[in-house]
């Protein structure tokens, strides 16, 4: 939780690494496996949670002394709903091809419980200016997550980057990245890798005020 | 309106293309809630009830869109109707059956705005199924959200017993754990068609 002697180029870089909405909160779990197939795909699911996060952050923040207490989840959810048709039109216009992509997931951003997280938990109790912070830092870091999973499956499920092919020919793509069970192993494998930098992290940490205090001792 | 028969809807949206492990909507509580068997029964069922309520809602509500000419509002009003209806049948179970409200009542706010509910709402409206084929289809999603679910506890129950690593311990392993779920539901692909 914020505390207010951060700066908020704090609430920003928190979001991007220790407190990465995908590999440390795991939240927002369900787009992050299923639009993730391709690296593209992916990035665009990104980049429309991030917008929807920061204009609902800057919508709360802003309207966070008008909410009543008792209906706050519910008007959150509205506004969040609101956000999300503009971006799921906009989608539509731009490219046809994405928006079958993604199909109903765009929709499904409304229900994506970090951006109602971020809402509760911080834009409802801070001001505006550090609540677009912390929605940039957050949007940009799940778009990272995001952009991470896609990029493993496409890479190793399709031999290709971006659409540009990586491989020889003879390479055998791994079918079951595609396919939904790749997306489970390879946010397992990302968890995994976030798990044990911690591990090393706290170890390190440990060994290091051991030393200390044995040098206390002598 | 499509012509699917109701069989094959039901297989389909519980084996086929489960909720949970094909198109990965309610994530969420199939982690949160998965640690133990009991806990488990009682969220799928609670699950089930809320996609029944909600699926007639969204029936009702693209009728009314339809009508009205209106299609921009369908994400808000389905959020904001299911939501409130679900409230209400808490209250009302509350009232009626205070047993049943122990059971199921403190995960209905929970699963209100879970996207496996509000999935289901999208996708009965998009693949235009008329009333009948839409209860069906809420029940097969509900069937098969339990099924993982229940499945999920049961490895996870055992799991406590294993000796792991202390690096996957945690949602590591039970994303792991998912997978390989996935993977066998695979195997239903042929069924259903």
């Amino acid at each position: 939780m914020a505390t207010p002697t951060k700066s908020s180029t704090d609430e920003f870089i928190k979001g991007l690494w220790r407190e990465n909405p995908v590999f440390v909160q795991v939240l927002g779990m369900c787009p992050v496996l299923a639009v993730s197939n391709t690296a593209l795909n992916a990035l665009a699911m990104g980049l429309a949670t991030a917008f929807v996060l920061i204009m609902s952050n800057i919508v709360v923040s802003s309207l966070r002394s008008f909410i009543p207490k008792q209906v706050r989840i519910a008007t959150y959810i509205l506004i969040i709903a609101t956000f999300v048709t503009v971006v799921d039109y906009v989608i539509q216009a731009v490219s046809l091809d994405l928006y079958k992509a993604l199909g109903a997931f765009i929709s499904l951003i409304v229900v994506n419980c970090l951006i109602l997280g971020r809402a509760e938990a911080f834009a409802s109790k801070n001001t505006v200016g550090r609540s677009i912070m912390d929605g940039l830092g957050m949007g940009i870091g799940f778009a990272f997550a995001l952009f991470c999973l896609g990029a493993v499956r496409e890479i190793l499920g399709n031999g290709t980057l971006f659409d540009v092919q990586l491989f020889h020919d003879s390479f055998q793509n791994w079918v079951v990245m595609i396919l939904p069970s790749g997306g489970f192993f390879t946010l397992a494998a990302w968890l995994l890798l976030f798990n044990w930098l911690e591990q090393r992290k706290e170890r390190k940490a440990k060994t290091a005020t051991l030393a200390l205090s044995g040098e206390v001792a002598q | 309106m499509t012509n699917e028969s109701l069989w094959s809807i039901f297989i389909n949206a519980s084996l086929v293309n489960n909720f949970v492990l094909a198109y990965f909507l309610g994530i969420c509580p199939f982690l949160g809630v998965s640690a133990k068997l009991e806990t488990a029964t009682r969220m799928g069922g609670a699950v089930t009830f809320v996609m029944l309520v909600s699926s007639i809602c969204a029936f009702g509500i693209q009728l009314l869109l339809v009508a009205i000419d209106a299609p921009y509002l369908k994400l808000i009003s389905f959020i904001a109707v299911i939501a409130s209806t679900v409230q209400l049948v808490e209250m009302f179970i509350k009232k009626v059956s205070p047993a049943l409200f122990r059971t199921l009542g403190i995960f209905l706010p929970l699963i209100t705005t879970n996207c496996a509910i509000l999935g289901l709402a999208l996708f009965q409206t998009n693949k235009g199924y008329s009333f009948v084929q839409c209860i069906v289809y809420a029940l097969g999603a509900g069937a098969g959200f339990t099924l993982a679910l229940v499945l999920m506890a049961g490895l996870r129950e055992k799991l406590e017993l294993a000796e792991v690593p202390d690096v996957t311990k945690g949602t590591a392993m039970a994303v792991m754990l998912a997978g390989l779920l996935s993977v066998t539901f695979m195997g239903f692909g042929g069924l259903g068609g």
